[in-house]
């Protein structure tokens, strides 16, 4: 058996066992855990875009609500109706979930083929505003559609989301993303990056690869969505503004620009970093953005870039 | 080692033998970011209880202890916060030092834990649906709506009223809704209904097409810092009809950012330091004494939230969550700095709501109105 | 007419504020290419520094307002450079990407500082000139819009002569077309950067008293949401180009406050971001910008 497949079912059985052990653990850590896993999907998925392919993207947060709120309609609208008053079995539970899941990952896919499509024209910093724009235009049209619960968002949604469904997504995102950008396919993105020109010269369609990037980026900021919206039970548009899209942003760049291991642990870095400074209250955003700071002019490279390779400008 | 071992006794003979462990009460609150006006505000009124419950001897024979976490005004930042004071601090009850979204985060995380909450100025009709365990200190938006309608159609003799919204604040879009339910259903027109965003300071775009409009009157159902630039930038257009606005007005930042442009407005207050009661008037002297400063209604509701906690507590006897909670929800003619609360079948503060007008800079009282 | 007059008044007034802050980036960025995240804070602390020199005045006066102006300039144009000198030039010569976090990270302590500094809620600033309102039949307008739309004019062509036609304006150019052959002709490259952010950084605060003037409330992030436009104005009209920030501000403020206006109000974010798509879809390098054809 190959070895990242392995180590996927080494992952998913992990986050089986954890699982089963989850009642035992305080729901505070879980609570942390989830947010953990939540950013891995979300930074590891930002990083195909960012990253491998080069593009810069500012819209990560806004894929990630189109996830949310469709799949929280799913199985608040769909839900009641597929699995009668009980509320079904677990089995059946589960079930819906991960069709909602799925179904917000899809739409969040159609969200990005629609904001790669300007891609083929834009580059750098117009490109980032223009992504920007798209999750801000997909904030208001959320914020202004009554059904889905307006300004106030969207509460009472089904706590479907366990530790189990978080890491397992977790483990298959990085999975998908490792195997398509190591797969001979997949050297396209990293080509796309390096030298655009050169890349459409020898034959590969440039064009087609940033799409693909936005596409999968957007389908698991979707999923990523939806597991946060089902286990916050709460969501509302103003939630996944330009500032969300900017904290995932900087654990990719953190991490590690095109380095997912380096992603992973900035993803866990950056969602512990302002727990531990709990303690220190009032001085606690104060530390946690002078060490962004500081932790960049130490660190150029990305924090966890072990390689040293300087990455091209 | 030994002198680890020693200390660890010395630790569980203070536990056994010293003062009894504090009760512990947590507050998530918006210390900082966009909405840390009710985080700073409640925060400082729930401390201010807490002292003086300390002071007074604590509650049943044990001191209190608050801890405050900060949620940054950040959404999902609060149902975090909740959880560490629930699960790693074992706080007995909640309170709310937020807007009504972060509360509605929360509370149904306090219902399934079976741990009480209070909300100090969560004024969505929402937050107290989630559960038994969800009660509220302030009055809920539909009775404001309903009170400023009332007093609209009665008092100001207003038929055609603008409603100015800021979109994306659940308060002032509910507040907003109920006003106009019943202010068409007494026969009012609502002529425009001009909307920003929340945040938003240039209002100059919705005020032209509000004086195109030609309204008796306008709602200015944001907070007090939108509704005082939206007052200085309508006098500098040319608007000369009366302004009024919800509860949020009742903040004296509102005449110091406003100034004249706010002279003759009307607001609704869950309280005021003018206020005749003299429980309220000691109130304010020792809040004064403390602080240096008086305290607005955000401090105000604050300190209730806290001391109807702490009633219901004596009641109890205990802090068992359920016991707490039947405590909480027999609360009547409670005597907080805000009124005399009452918790109604909807855990809602069932209380009078008073009406203020601006008046040489200073809020001056009007009247009151019962629910109902 | 009355009516369509006067929301185009208004929008002037409201762009001629997004194209004050957004000439700021635009400077920055066309010497450095990178978007300056912390320029919208320096804005901020620029009020403050108003607000506090303001105490020192007497109100209503022109000369108290302006020594209040120069002062917050001066201020800024140090924690300008001291930015630049501690966060951006280590990482000059890396990729842009790591200033531009490091930018978000200076933007993030600036604001958490000043929460923690200043408190978190707003202040009322201080009525550092006279203000009047003119009544034109109908149209109003205060002193302090005409006082915000000369200023922007005025550094809009003060801008453009020191760019165009000064020593260090030449230097600037230089730099930003090619560090190294810069260097070779003998320009001093940290001396140039550092000037540009001192203008920048000036700029902001400019931009930051006369926004208090306008909106006379001042909080720690009340800089984020013009920053945020003032980006949008500057990559409208082609980042870089010092004209195209102002014209880029300007349309924003005249295309926000006529959606305001109208029933679509809920939407005006949303209008503008699309807008700007379409402009840029049309024109990739926004209104003024020059699309530079990559070559191998």
């Amino acid at each position: 058996m190959p070895r990242p497949l392995l180590s996927l079912l080494v992952a998913i059985a992990a986050a089986l066992g954890i699982s089963a052990v989850s009642d035992h653990i305080d729901p505070y850590h879980l609570d942390v855990a989830v947010g953990i896993g939540i950013n891995i999907i979300l930074a590891v998925s930002l990083n195909l875009v960012n990253g491998y392919t080069g593009q810069f993207s500012l819209g990560h947060a806004g894929f990630m609500s189109v996830g949310a709120y469709l799949s929280a309609a799913v199985t608040m609208l769909l839900g009641p109706k597929l699995l009668g008053e009980s509320g079904g079995t677990a089995w059946q539970q589960g079930g819906l979930f991960f069709g909602a899941l799925v179904a917000g990952g899809l739409s969040a896919a159609f969200a990005g083929l629609l904001v790669g499509m300007p891609s083929l024209r834009l580059k750098g910093d117009y490109l980032a505003i223009v992504t920007l724009g798209f999750g801000e235009i997909i904030r208001v049209v959320f914020q202004n559609c009554e059904p889905l619960g307006g300004a106030l968002g969207l509460n009472g949604i089904p706590a479907y989301t366990t530790i189990f469904w978080v890491l397992a997504f977790a483990a298959l995102t990085v999975f998908t993303i490792y195997c398509l950008v190591h797969s001979t396919y997949g050297r396209g993105f990293l080509a796309t990056h390096d030298d655009e020109i050169a890349a459409e010269a020898v034959g590969l369609n440039t064009t087609r690869y940033k799409i693909v990037a936005f596409v999968v980026g957007a389908f698991f900021a979707g999923i990523a969505g939806g597991l946060y919206g089902h286990f916050k039970q709460t969501i509302s548009a103003s939630g996944f503004d330009f500032t969300k899209s900017i904290e995932i942003v900087v654990m990719v760049i953190l991490g590690g620009m095109g380095n997912t291991l380096g992603v992973i642990l900035a993803a866990i870095l950056l969602t512990l970093l302002p727990e531990v400074l709990r303690g220190f209250s009032d001085y606690r955003m104060i530390i946690y953005s002078l060490l962004l700071v500081v932790l960049m002019l130490v660190r150029p490279e990305g924090l966890f870039n072990f390689r040293r390779r300087r990455p091209t400008p | 080692m030994r002198r680890l071992a020693a200390l660890a006794f010395l630790a569980l003979t203070a536990c056994a033998f010293g003062a009894p462990e504090p009760i512990k009460l947590g507050m998530f609150a918006s210390l900082t970011g966009k909405q840390a006006y009710f985080g700073e505000t409640n925060s400082r009124g729930a401390s201010f209880a807490v002292e003086e419950i300390n002071a007074a001897g604590g509650l049943l024979g044990r001191k209190v202890e608050l801890l405050i976490e900060d949620t940054r005004s950040t959404p999902g930042e609060a149902a975090t916060s909740a959880k560490k004071l629930l699960h790693r601090d074992h706080v007995v009850a909640l309170v709310s030092g937020t807007a009504s979204s972060p509360a509605l985060e929360v509370a149904p995380l306090c219902q399934a834990a079976g741990v009480p909450l209070v909300a100090a100025t969560a004024t969505n009709p929402r937050v107290t649906e989630t559960g038994d365990f969800i009660f509220r200190a302030c009055f809920a938006d539909p009775f404001q709506g309903t009170v400023l309608a009332r007093f609209a159609k009665d008092r100001l003799h207003a038929r055609r009223v603008a409603v100015v919204i800021a979109n994306g604040s659940a308060y002032s879009v509910g507040l907003a809704k109920y006003f106009r339910e019943r202010f068409t259903a007494d026969g009012g027109e609502i002529v425009a209904e001009p909307k920003y965003s929340e945040g938003e300071k240039d209002f100059r775009a919705q005020l032209t097409a509000i004086r195109a409009a030609k309204p008796d009157a306008v709602f200015a159902s944001g907070d007090y810092l939108e509704s005082a630039l939206l007052c200085v930038q309508a006098r500098a257009l040319g608007l000369t009809m009366p302004f009024f606005g919800g509860d949020t007005w009742d903040a004296t930042a509102l005449v110091e950012l406003g100034g004249k442009a706010v002279e003759g407005g009307y607001f609704t207050a869950h309280f005021s330091p003018e206020a005749r009661d003299p429980a309220v008037q000691s109130f304010v002297a020792r809040f004064e004494k403390r602080f240096g400063l008086k305290p607005d209604t955000g401090m105000s509701l604050g300190y209730d939230a806290v001391m109807l906690l702490a009633d219901a507590i004596k009641r109890a006897g205990t802090t068992d969550g359920r016991a707490m909670r039947d405590a909480l929800a027999a609360t009547k003619d409670f005597a907080g700095v805000t009124g005399r609360i009452t918790i109604d079948a909807q855990r809602n503060a069932a209380k009078s709501a008073a009406i203020f007008t601006i008046r040489d800079g200073k809020f001056v009282y009007l009247e009151s109105v019962d629910p109902r | 007419m009355t009516e369509f007059l006067q929301q185009l008044l208004n929008g002037i007034s409201l762009g001629a504020i997004f194209a004050l802050i957004a000439l700021g980036y635009t400077m920055v960025y066309g010497v450095l290419r990178f978007i300056n995240f912390a320029h919208a804070d320096v804005f901020m602390v620029g009020s403050f520094v108003g607000y506090y020199a303001g105490k020192l005045v007497p109100e209503h006066s022109i000369w108290g307002g302006l020594f209040v102006l120069a002062l917050a300039m001066i201020a800024c144009a140090v924690l300008g450079v001291v930015i630049e000198r501690l966060a951006y030039r280590p990482l000059r010569g890396g990729p842009t990407l790591n200033v531009l976090i490091t930018a978000i990270g200076v933007s993030l302590l600036l604001e958490n500082l000043g929460q923690f500094v200043f408190g978190a809620t707003p202040r009322p600033f201080p009525e550092l000139f006279p203000v009047t309102t003119y009544d034109f039949g109908g149209v109003f307008i205060s002193s302090n819009q005409l006082v915000v739309i000369g200023v922007t004019l005025l550094l809009l062509f003060a801008l453009r002569f020191i760019v165009m036609r000064t020593k260090i304006g030449t230097a600037m150019r230089a730099v930003s077309m090619n560090k190294q052959a810069a260097s070779l002709v003998g320009i001093n490259n940290d001396l140039v950067i550092s000037f540009t952010f001192a203008l920048g950084s000036a700029l902001a605060a400019a931009g930051g008293i006369l926004y208090a003037l306008n909106y006379p409330s001042i909080d720690p992030l009340m800089g984020v949401l013009p920053g945020l436009k003032a980006f949008v104005a500057a990559v409208l009209g082609g980042i870089g180009n010092i004209p195209g920030a102002a014209l880029g501000g300007m349309l924003l403020g005249i295309v926000e406050t006529f959606v305001n206006g109208s029933e679509w109000s809920t939407y005006k974010d949303a209008i503008a971001f699309a807008l700007l798509i379409l402009i840029l879809l049309f024109r990739p390098a926004g209104l003024l910008g020059r699309y530079v054809k990559e070559k191998v």
